[in-house]
């Protein structure tokens, strides 16, 4: 007599996985990592490679040793890796890209339990973490390679902070031709990712919507050009890539919502008030630690409870 | 305001295929409980003769159910068997002698007013036949009719495969019709709403047609949304009426019925024949020959399979109902029930679901469920025993629908941890009410 399989429905499953989620999220990032080939030179898809692998072989080691089970298939390590080396800057020693993975992913994210159970997005305080460990080279900027006065020099933010005359342009804002991290310069490639996360239903619109939006009214109303400053920086790879990283944002509506005016409101306040040039990245680190917060705020509340029902 | 939902396969692959009857079978069994509520009372014994129709099982109270014999022959034995939720039943085993005659206790009920009505109900045997299995007579047994601002009549069939209802609007639309009549005269209802999700374009043609000479019958056309047949989401989509929580659906005004359900009772006040027979999809990727069939209830699943050209795989799962909320059984033993609308037989491919693996916090569960529900918020209340909690996230109001589960991309058992946890509350509660 056959064995016939009895538990409890649903006997279906639908077809989204965590693995080609994250699969989704680095096929999302290939338009910043080409740019960045482009504007920086090979040697951004080095620090990439370096970044994603010590990224893997942290986890691996990691959870091998813990005798937990081994995570690296569902490649969320290799997009911690990716978004790590997107916030580096291409002139980065390669030891320090490795310390800062291997960072992210054991102090950060397995420490806490792994996958969805960290609280804090791992590619955002590993770089942090970076920016203190080694404030020098963490922030020398390298111009585009094709540019023809290769100076070290300052980032769009930070010249537009010192009032600096010959600003990029607009279009070279939205090319990402100026200097900065590997995978923050080139809006235009990162919005073509972030529209491919939209379009393949791994984010929604609320969180970067709201960040960024955030960002270009309180421009306007603190009478800053509001399209330069949501073009330069790190905004639209923090609104559109690790913002909305699910473990480390409300899940709600209207949590996302007040999670992106809150990154967008702290970005400001560095970048206008703080001694730093730019803030995206303590902006999303602080509305990290609030999330828990939010996410209570904001429960859905069920359809029909406590609508006339007896108590 | 939209209901959440789900896209799902349709795979309704059975929907053109008109019912054929299958040849009697050797033995059938029939149980004391296909519905909600106490079991019937049996009627017969061991030896004794039956006849089509004739009642061996008399319901037991309020909420309960008759049962009658589904075909002619001689009780085998009386026995005991184990029903889907572990409750020990009682049922009666049939040898059939072929020859299917009709007890003479068989003719069209005298109904002229609603207790009548109520009682031809009763009589009938008819429950919900959408697969909750729910005592027809004490759902249409109103206290205040002009409660009633509306009938909505469930022909959503949002579960894939199943194509039973479509099949009983295409084939036994003159006694959806008679259902109507007999629902307008007794109890005076004024409106009508047969709810039909977009995937069934001829029953929908043919629902529009019913509807073209009385204006008390709208045919509402809705989005294949799965579960757009779920009675609170069906009320909502249709009647625009949120029933809150606890509460039925006729405390907004609204009596929900399935389509089959009304056919069936529109057919029992012209013939008189009791519920015996099951028009049932036969489908799923084990399945030479997906079809629909009329089968006696109580045909076991092995002489089911026969009329549909047998089994191209070894099935892995045998499921009564759909995929996302059907019972698997245990055996090809099984009788089918009368709140069977289909058998989907999976072989291995189809039958295995993906690994566990942990939760992302993704969100999408609490993003798909019709109720708006938590069901990550609900598993980690569970898991850490917290019933305070769970009584807050309002886990009792999950219709488990399977939402959650099927979006979720850990594939963890969302709903499956919303059925013990709601088990959890109520235990919670009793025990305060104890105090």
């Amino acid at each position: 007599m056959e064995q016939l399989t009895v538990s409890v429905s649903p006997h279906f499953s639908g077809k989204r996985t965590t693995k080609n989620i994250m699969l989704d999220v680095i096929i999302a990032l290939l338009p910043a990592l080409i740019a960045s080939f482009i504007i920086f030179g090979w040697r951004s898809l080095l620090v990439a490679g370096v970044c994603s692998a010590s990224c893997v072989l942290a986890e691996f080691f990691f959870e091998k040793l813990c005798k937990k089970t081994i995570t690296i298939s569902d490649l969320s390590a290799v997009v911690t890796g990716i978004l790590l080396a997107f916030n580096l800057p291409v002139t980065i020693p390669l030891w320090q890209a490795v310390l800062g993975s291997v960072t992210a992913i054991i102090v950060v994210k397995q420490l806490f339990g792994g996958i969805g159970q960290n609280f804090a997005n791992p590619a955002i305080t590993a770089r942090i973490m970076m920016l203190i460990a080694f404030s020098d080279t963490m922030t020398k900027w390298q111009f585009p390679q094709n540019s023809v006065d290769a100076i070290s020099g300052a980032t769009p933010l930070a010249a537009a902070a010192k009032g600096l005359e010959n600003l990029p342009s607009y279009i070279s804002l939205f090319l990402g031709n100026h200097g900065g991290c590997i995978g923050e310069t080139c809006s235009l490639a990162l919005i073509l990712g972030g529209i491919y996360l939209l379009i393949r239903k791994v984010i929604t619109w609320h969180i970067p919507a709201a960040f960024i939006g955030t960002v270009a009214f309180m421009s306007l109303v603190c009478g800053k050009d509001p399209l330069y400053q949501i073009l330069s920086g790190g905004l639209m790879l923090g609104a559109f890539f690790m913002a909305t990283d699910y473990a480390t944002s409300p899940s709600t509506k209207w949590g996302k919502i007040i999670f992106g005016i809150g990154c967008g409101l702290v970005t400001i306040l560095i970048r206008f008030w703080g001694s730093l040039p730019e803030g995206v990245s303590y902006s999303i680190l602080l509305m990290n630690i609030l999330t828990p917060y939010i996410s209570k705020l904001t429960r859905q509340k069920p359809l029909g409870a406590g609508g006339g029902a007896k108590s | 305001m939209k209901l959440h939902g789900i896209k799902i396969p349709h795979l309704k692959n059975t929907a053109d295929t008109v019912p054929i009857h299958i040849p009697v079978p050797k033995t059938v069994t029939i149980p004391m409980s296909m519905h909600i509520g106490k079991p019937a009372e049996i009627l017969v014994k061991r030896g004794d003769n039956v006849k089509v129709g004739q009642l061996i099982g008399k319901a037991d109270g309020n909420i309960s159910a008759h049962i009658h014999s589904s075909v002619s022959g001689t009780v085998q034995k009386i026995d005991q068997m184990i029903a889907s939720n572990g409750a020990k039943i009682t049922c009666a085993v049939i040898d059939t002698d072929g020859k299917q005659e009709l007890s003479e206790t068989i003719k069209p009920p005298p109904v002229n007013d609603f207790d009548s009505f109520i009682s031809a109900v009763k009589e009938s045997g008819a429950v919900g036949l959408g697969g909750a299995g729910f005592p027809s007579f004490a759902k249409l047994n109103v206290n205040d009719l002009s409660k009633i601002q509306a009938v909505v009549i469930n022909a959503a069939e949002c579960e894939p495969y199943i194509t039973s209802d479509t099949r009983t609007m295409l084939d036994k639309t003159q006694y959806i019709s008679k259902g109507i009549s007999a629902i307008k005269k007794y109890m005076n209802v004024k409106k009508f709403i047969i709810g039909i999700e977009t995937n069934k374009p001829a029953a929908i043609a043919k629902m529009r047609e019913l509807a073209k000479n009385d204006n008390s019958i709208e045919v509402m056309v809705l989005p294949s949304m799965y579960p757009q047949g779920g009675e609170k989401v069906l009320v909502f989509n249709t009647m625009k009426k949120i029933i809150p929580k606890g509460r039925l659906p006729i405390d907004v005004g609204a009596v929900v019925i399935n389509i089959t359900t009304l056919a069936f009772i529109g057919e029992y006040l012209e013939t008189g024949i009791p519920l015996i027979e099951k028009c049932i999809t036969i489908d799923g990727s084990a399945v030479k020959e997906p079809k629909n069939v009329i089968a006696p209830i109580g045909t076991h699943i092995k002489d089911l399979i026969e009329s549909a050209g047998g089994l191209k795989y070894e099935p892995a799962k045998i499921i009564y109902g759909g995929p996302m909320m059907g019972i698997a059984v245990p055996s090809m033993n099984e009788p089918v029930l009368k709140n069977t609308n289909a058998v989907i037989f999976m072989d291995k491919k189809e039958a295995q679901l993906p690994e566990t693996t942990a939760c992302i916090n993704c969100g999408a569960c609490l993003s798909h469920c019709p109720f708006m529900l938590d069901p990550r918020s609900i598993a980690l209340a569970y898991k850490i025993g917290n019933a305070e909690e769970l009584q807050k996230l309002c886990v009792d109001m999950c219709m488990e629908c399977g939402c959650c589960s099927y979006v979720c991309p850990a594939n963890r058992p969302l709903v499956q941890t919303n059925k013990l946890a709601k088990i959890k509350l109520r235990e919670y509660l009793n025990s305060k009410k104890g105090v």
